[in-house]
């Protein structure tokens, strides 16, 4: 076992960002290999049974006036686009919640990790980027599924609503991280999800205009970053894109994704050197 | 290898690391030896490039670590005092994965897992989870996955605490091997059995400062007598005896189950003891070791 030099970088100070965090593609290919199955329940069925009970069947109930339900022509295509920002929201957040206390908390692997030529900034992105893998996926079967109900006008707003979801999921993955690697145990998360991902599930805009909410609720809900998703993923589907307003949703998202990621970093970097 | 001077940690409210002078070469086994809380652990997480010192200079391999962590990282083997295994992957991919965020190529990475299953006896185990394992099978697991980068220095933070002793002892036989290729290795251990058995040399650590520092037969030789001779009274006794004896060795310790007397000529103590007409309930002849060494310095043991 004399010194060699299988390892490539020992003439690099710091290692690239890119570099290190592909390193990581082999550890995060194996949880993907053995974790799928788990994930097709709560990532599939449970937005496609919900499509079916609210947009279908309930949704049969309800006379589709375009003037009141932002421009859909029916209530299916009202509440499909924000069901589709909520299920994106939902797989960021998961993401980065449980699986983010394990690595630091219980089976430890952000330790292994940093024992290696990888950086905090690293494993950061490292997960980040499994994240959008994550919701990269899901996204696309789910809107691949809704596609023949006819809830997309347009065949370029089906792409544009996947887009939605990669910014809308990477800005809740970053600021929900950047919540993680702050908080000590995970009854903490029990109490975000009750307090704070359900609540902006219901109320934003998701399953109704806003406009319901009444003045004073409506503003707080237009300040939720889930309601700029749905919004956005909606003006998109119904074809009915006020473009000042979009280019709004969209710096408020990429916003919160860039303040998130800083405040991830600083986080993880605290959190691992104590 | 490793040179440190004045070297300090601070957390929020402990000084774990109060100044120390350290300096280890390429080719010996060094080692911390310290109760739990002496500041050991943090030592090693300086020198292993990831925990800023607070102040003092650092230099592994002649470099900072605080400016060229990767670089010296890339060349370290860590062995954590608490498993970070995955422990839903199987033993050959925690290998595996661990190689690649080096950046060892994918194939060279395979080889060298094998090599090292084979090193540590774990080659049928490849495909076992690792929740399945022993707690020995994890910890050699862990040595190997710490020398799948061929590391140029082995830092080792408690590595047999929690195992049997026979467990302990096929570690120690693969650290020993380890050593005989000419690997530097640094540990830390609040045994000092191990400290005997694999250290070369060895400093003497205490709430942060080092106490003593030598190879473990001149520490014994300079702060301790050849023997030991251990004397069991009745319960509450000691304290009281001490005096009848103090005079019949160069010292005499005090623990609340035992008075240790130390001399050279154990049997000769045990016998003047006697002769006073004093009768313990057990006695026994001992050489020193590194634990009367803490003893003495410290003037206490060193497993509370």
């Amino acid at each position: 076992m004399a010194p060699s030099t299988i390892t490539p970088e020992r003439d690099q100070a710091r290692l690239s960002l890119v570099e290190g965090t592909l390193r990581q593609f082999d550890y995060w290919w194996t949880v993907y290999r053995r974790t799928w199955q788990g994930t097709l329940v709560s990532s599939f069925f449970t937005p496609v049974f919900y499509v079916l009970a609210m947009g279908v069947l309930l949704g049969g109930f309800i006379e589709g006036d375009p003037a009141r339900l932002d421009g859909a022509t029916s209530y299916l295509a009202f509440v499909v686009p924000g069901l589709i920002a909520a299920q994106t929201m939902q797989t960021a957040i998961g993401e980065v919640t449980f699986p983010v206390m394990g690595l630091i908390k219980w089976h430890r692997g952000y330790y292994a990790m940093i024992a290696t030529p990888l950086a905090p900034v690293h494993l950061v992105a490292g997960t980040l980027m499994f994240t959008l893998f994550r919701v990269a996926t899901t996204a696309a079967v789910f809107i691949a599924v809704l596609v023949p109900f006819g809830v997309f006008v347009t065949w370029w707003g089906v792409i544009a609503v996947f887009g939605v979801q990669v910014l809308l999921g990477m800005a809740f993955a970053t600021v929900t991280y950047a919540f993680s690697v702050r908080v000590q145990g995970d009854e903490a998360f029990g109490v975000f999800f009750r307090l704070v991902v359900f609540p902006l599930f219901l109320f934003s805009g998701a399953f109704f205009p806003i406009d319901n909410l009444g003045p004073v609720l409506s503003w707080a809900a237009r300040l939720t970053p889930l309601w700029h998703g749905v919004n956005l993923s909606r003006m998109f589907s119904v074809d009915n894109v006020d473009w000042s307003l979009a280019a709004i949703h969209v710096m408020v998202l990429t916003a919160l994704m860039l303040v998130g990621w800083r405040l991830a970093v600083a986080g993880l970097v605290r959190r691992l050197a104590d | 290898m490793i040179k440190a001077r004045g070297l300090r940690k601070s957390f929020a409210e402990v000084e774990a690391v109060r100044g120390i002078d350290v300096d280890v070469r390429r080719g010996e086994a060094f080692g911390f030896l310290g109760p739990n809380g002496a500041g050991k652990s943090s030592t090693m997480r300086m020198i292993a490039a990831v925990s800023p010192p607070t102040d003092g200079s650092l230099e592994i391999f002649g470099l900072d670590p605080t400016s060229h962590g990767a670089r010296i990282r890339s060349r370290l083997g860590v062995c954590p005092q608490q498993d970070t295994l995955d422990t839903e992957l199987n033993v050959f991919d925690n290998l595996y994965i661990y190689g690649r965020y080096f950046g060892i190529p994918r194939a060279t990475v395979r080889d060298k897992a094998a090599e090292l299953l084979e090193f540590v006896q774990l080659t049928e185990k490849a495909k076992s989870r690792v929740e399945e394992l022993s707690g020995g099978m994890k910890r050699r697991l862990t040595i190997a996955r710490s020398l799948i980068n061929s590391p140029d220095l082995l830092l080792l933070d408690e590595p047999t605490t929690g195992l049997d002793p026979q467990a302990r002892h096929v570690v120690w036989d693969r650290l020993f091997r380890l050593k005989q290729q000419g690997v530097t290795l640094v540990l830390t251990t609040h045994y000092m059995d191990e400290a005997e058995q694999l250290c070369d040399r060895l400093v003497v650590m205490d709430k942060g400062v080092i106490v003593a520092e030598g190879s473990p037969l001149d520490l014994i030789s300079h702060h301790s007598t050849r023997e030991v001779a251990e004397l069991r009274f009745g319960v509450g006794e000691h304290e009281a005896l001490a005096d009848q004896v103090h005079d019949l060795g160069e010292r005499v310790e005090v623990l609340p189950d035992r008075l240790l007397v130390y001399s050279d000529d154990g049997e000769e103590t045990i016998a003047k003891v006697h002769e006073r007409g004093l009768s313990p309930i057990a006695v026994l002849v001992r050489r020193s070791t590194l634990e009367d060494v803490f003893l003495r310095l410290t003037g206490r043991t060193l497993v509370d």
